[in-house]
């Protein structure tokens, strides 16, 4: 039995550790005694060194999602990789059409990248999912236009961590000529992706998400049928012009090993952290009023979003000092509103502010999750001490029929 | 972003928890909405001699919300309704040392003394 140390990590959504075996192959790319060259130095064995291992990386990265690895383009993250994906295609394809359709839950990776879009005169459709966080086929098909030219979403959701039909919806983009981009940051690594049937265009991947390095991604640019991308970094001309910038081999190399450690281990990994959340999950979904955001089912396995109403999520963070987790209340974010996420899902505000994300990774343990599920109890009840709401809610009040005096 | 011991002390030692019974005594403010994430209710319980005996908090809201009602239920007791009064959202939050973001949770304390005064007087006309 491990010892348990505290805090607990919990939220893998957010980021993850890099894996000790990913740190090792790093740190033989950094100083003297490494292959520290330019991998764009072609002239002598300092550059064939860092670039054969930049070519090992690229292999990597396309063998988990079945891809030519001339179709693999390095960014600085999923975020770069986004933008390049919507922005580059955006602007190569607008003389087709302006219009672009994407979703209300998608990351602000892409949202805030469509929003600079309007501003610049495209037009575009923010789809509303439905209650569980999935997308209507039929709502999807209703909103294109003759002017259509990019479809984008994402296929695991960080918040809610559901699934979205990203075959399906790459059957349909295929058939109408439109380009279909997937944000895959969470999905990478933990969820089948084959781009040999899948048919995605573009895809954003991250490194950090899946045990590798920050600052480190990838887009998937399809080569048959050929997508083409307008440049976002112009410079040395680097990844066949597409995004020009020094190759950092030492962040190449960390992200092809997770990806090939990924590869490797996925099924394994993702059995046990099934296993741990729905372990999670049953210890404390008996307790009353307890809500999950989300489908049950079409659900990445590390992922528990849930909402534990009358008792407000920051408060329950800080209650549950132990536990690193997120929620998606109003107080934890800048802007004092609550979670766009779960405010699209339709869940009304009281539920948006008192939900917690946990996110169940490749280091967690039962011991942890045990633990967690008594400390997240016994906060739970302890608040709800405290809550005006929840002594309406055990008199019988309806809550949702109170007049709130506004401040 | 790490609590302020002071917050934090109010929640793992929350004062005056609690409900007090209605009568004609007791004045109750619940100011807020759960739609903001933030709901006080805040009792009072006034003496013959018009000072405040008791008082009890509940709140649902971040941490700095229960404090500043916690550090309020405080305060007031042994105050005049007068005086109670005068007890500014400025003051709550020099004591609990709440960042900017945080300043609105004070606000919501002071208008919850009000609340609660405005009832007792409402109900003592």
């Amino acid at each position: 039995m491990t010892e348990l140390i505290l805090p607990i990590y919990l939220d893998n959504s957010a980021t993850t550790p890099i894996d000790a075996r990913v740190a090792d192959k790093m740190a033989q790319y950094l100083t003297r005694e490494g292959a520290y060259g330019n991998p764009a130095s072609r002239s002598h064995e300092f550059g064939w060194k860092a670039e054969k291992a930049v070519d090992e990386a690229r292999q990597q990265v396309a063998d988990l999602i079945n891809a030519d690895p001339r179709e693999i383009v390095w960014t600085s993250g999923a975020t770069e990789s986004d933008n390049l994906a919507i922005k580059g295609a955006a602007h190569f394809y607008s003389k087709r059409g302006k219009h672009i359709i994407t979703v209300k839950t998608e990351h602000k990776a892409v949202l805030d990248t469509c929003r600079q879009l309007e501003r610049e005169g495209f037009e575009v459709t923010y789809l509303d999912p439905e209650d569980n966080g999935l997308i209507d086929m039929d709502k999807l098909k209703a909103a294109v236009t003759s002017e259509t030219i990019l479809i984008s979403v994402m296929h695991v959701n960080n918040e809610i961590g559901v699934i979205q039909d990203i075959t399906a919806i790459g059957e349909f983009a295929r058939e109408n000529n439109i380009i279909f981009h997937v944000d895959a940051a969470q999905s990478a690594g933990k969820v089948e992706i084959d781009l040999a049937s899948m048919k995605v265009d573009l895809m954003s991947f991250s490194a950090h998400k899946i045990y590798g390095p920050k600052g480190m991604g990838a887009l998937y640019v399809r080569r048959k049928p050929r997508v083409r991308l307008e440049a976002q970094m112009h410079g040395g001309g680097h990844e066949r012009g597409l995004r020009s910038g020094t190759l950092a081999t030492h962040q190449i190399v960390g992200m092809g090993e997770a990806f090939h450690i990924a590869k490797e281990e996925m099924a394994v990994d993702s059995d046990r952290i099934r296993m741990l959340r729905d372990r999670l999950y049953q210890g404390l979904k008996d307790m009353e009023e307890v809500y999950l955001n989300g489908d049950h089912d079409n659900r990445i396995s590390g992922n528990l979003n849930i909402s534990f109403n009358f008792v407000e999520g920051e408060s329950l963070i800080m209650a549950l000092r132990d536990l690193a987790v997120s929620s998606g209340s109003a107080c934890t974010s800048a802007s004092l509103e609550p979670s766009y996420v779960l405010r699209a899902l339709g869940r009304n505000d009281e539920l948006a502010h008192s939900s917690i994300r946990f996110t169940i990774g490749r280091f967690t343990t039962i011991e942890e999750i045990d633990y967690s599920i008594g400390l997240v109890k016994k906060a739970v009840e302890k608040l709800r001490g405290l809550s005006p709401l929840w002594d309406m809610y055990k008199a019988g009040i309806d809550i949702s029929s109170v007049e709130w005096v506004a401040h | 972003m790490a609590y302020s011991e002071k917050v934090l002390d109010h929640y793992e030692n929350p004062r005056n928890v609690g409900v007090i019974d209605e009568d004609q005594s007791v004045g109750t403010g619940m100011v807020g909405a759960p739609a903001c994430g933030d709901v006080m209710k805040l009792q009072i319980k006034v003496g013959k001699n018009g000072i405040i005996e008791d008082a009890k908090f509940k709140t649902y809201g971040c941490g700095s919300a229960i404090a500043s009602s916690s550090l309020v239920t405080e305060w007031v007791k042994g105050k005049s309704l007068d005086e109670a009064a005068k007890i500014k959202n400025t003051h709550i939050a020099e004591e609990l040392s709440l960042p900017p973001v945080k300043i609105h949770c004070s606000v919501l304390a002071e208008d919850a003394i009000s609340a609660a005064i405005e009832n007792y007087r409402q109900k003592n006309q």
